[in-house]
């Protein structure tokens, strides 16, 4: 949960809400993206960034290369599977 | 070096120890007083071990594990009131599944829920109050917790909670701020520390100014790292650079993640939910003052805390337990008396055996197998 896990922004699902849906290591998922909305970057310009989402909520933007770089260690930390477990059964 | 190999860039890693060697041969650091570096998050403390980062280290360098893990610190009576209140009949309580195993005085929530209590795992408090709404006769509670990291995410749902006029979900707050605690371990008369890995992802929310007194007042070095062992090791070396050539700074090397001023909206959404607590319970480390957060009167429905009854009590750690000695670094993992035999992973006694970012599990899983053996 403090580590959190990289996603990609898919599409808005909801822009009063700041809701977006993010794919994360292939699992679909809504997250709440209103900390890492601004003036400067309004929700529409989201789609297609990479963000690290901490426990349903996107904290951080990052590059592509951090993603990747940060989902490999969390893979191998053995961070990423529980992550990615966890968002499974919550999603049931 | 054994573990360098495993490094996807080995060569840089090499690289980064060989410079830490090169500046402690010119520190003139006796043996029997090493320099003690303490990584505060307890993410780093996962790669530190993961990694083995401390076999790599030259013997003048220490690191001292800290608190930095909200799991691990979590006392016994507050789970204990998660426990009570799980156990009422109408209630659904929800949890991270990290918190699962998390030893009570008498049970934890896993064991709660074998009892029959509804204990159910989330991985957001977003899906916590989805299930208020598809449960409108029962009481949905999430357990807040975690440092200025998960904080936020909390303070959001209720937000939006208030907004959505859902009155069947609570939160019982447990979130803890990060800067009273490292406060406490300065003030702590039996910890010798000359440096500290800052937290990343609670820095990424608060920012780097936060810290400032670290450097101001205690005059002690901090650098903000990331989780990889390449910038964890980089971080290390910025922080002998620092007491090398006599500065005091809080540096920044997780820049790529840590904006200096942290996050606005987050930083807005905790201001409006929360207030300190004059003080709150760590598991090892007794009270800190303003160590914790709860819920302003303005949301005193959303307050756990206030819409049910909570025993609310304190219990002492285990007599035989030395959290409080391993999360000061006073001992290492492996000097605790039950460390492996009456505590392992599978059935923590005390609280840094449970998850795998405290240091006795870390140790337990990864070895500090070097220094454990050196010892016997």
């Amino acid at each position: 949960m403090c580590l959190g896990i990289p996603g990609r922004i898919e599409k808005i699902d909801d822009f009063d809400w700041n809701l977006a849906t993010v794919d994360v290591g292939g699992v679909k998922r809504q997250v709440n993206i209103a900390c890492v909305v601004s003036d400067e970057h309004p929700a529409s310009s989201c789609v297609g960034n990479w963000v690290l989402i901490h426990v349903g909520f996107a904290m951080s933007r990052i590059d592509e290369t951090e993603a990747a770089e940060t989902l490999r260690i969390l893979t191998e930390l053995g961070e990423a599977q529980a992550e990615l477990e966890a968002m499974r059964l919550s999603a049931d | 070096m054994r573990y360098v190999d495993e490094f996807r860039d080995s060569a840089k890693a090499s690289i980064l120890v060989r410079e830490i060697e090169a500046l402690v041969a010119t520190m003139d650091i006796p043996d029997e007083r090493p320099l003690n570096i303490m990584e505060v998050c307890g993410g780093h403390t996962h790669s530190i071990f993961r990694y083995g980062v401390e076999g790599m280290l030259p013997k003048q360098i220490e690191l001292v594990h800290g608190p930095g893990c909200p799991v691990c610190v979590l006392p016994m009576g507050r789970v204990d009131d998660c426990v009570a209140i799980a156990e009422q009949k109408h209630v659904i309580f929800t949890t991270f599944g990290d918190a699962m195993r998390v030893p009570g005085s008498r049970k934890s929530l896993l064991q709660a829920k074998a009892d029959g209590a509804d204990v159910r795992m989330v991985y957001s408090p977003i899906d916590a109050l989805a299930l208020a709404r598809a449960n409108p006769t029962r009481e949905v509670v999430f357990f807040g917790l975690g440092f200025e990291t998960t904080m936020p995410s909390t303070a959001l749902t209720i937000l939006q909670a208030e907004k959505d006029d859902v009155t069947n979900f609570s939160v019982f707050c447990n979130h803890i701020t990060i800067v009273p605690t490292i406060k406490a371990i300065l003030d702590s008369p039996d910890l010798k520390l000359d440096g500290f890995l800052g937290p990343g992802h609670v820095s990424m929310v608060i920012g780097t100014a936060p810290y400032e007194f670290i450097a101001r007042f205690y005059r002690k070095p901090m650098v903000i790292a990331g989780f990889e062992p390449l910038d964890i090791l980089q971080s290390i070396w910025m922080v002998l650079k620092q007491i090398k050539e006599g500065r005091v700074e809080i540096e920044n090397q997780y820049a790529r993640v840590v904006p200096e001023g942290g996050n606005s909206a987050a930083l807005r959404a905790v201001a409006r939910v929360y207030e300190l607590r004059e003080f709150f319970e760590w598991r090892g480390l007794g009270s800190i003052d303003h160590s914790g957060v709860r819920l302003r009167d303005a949301y005193a429905r959303f307050d756990a805390e206030r819409k049910f009854a909570i025993p609310n009590l304190r219990i002492a750690d285990p007599k035989s337990c030395q959290c409080g000695e391993v999360l000061k670094g006073v001992i290492k993992p492996w000097q605790c008396k039950v460390f492996g035999t009456a505590c392992t992973p599978e059935r923590p006694l005390g609280a840094l055996m449970v998850s795998s970012e405290g240091a006795c599990a870390a140790y337990y899983q990864y070895g500090g197998v070097k220094r454990h053996e050196a010892a016997e």
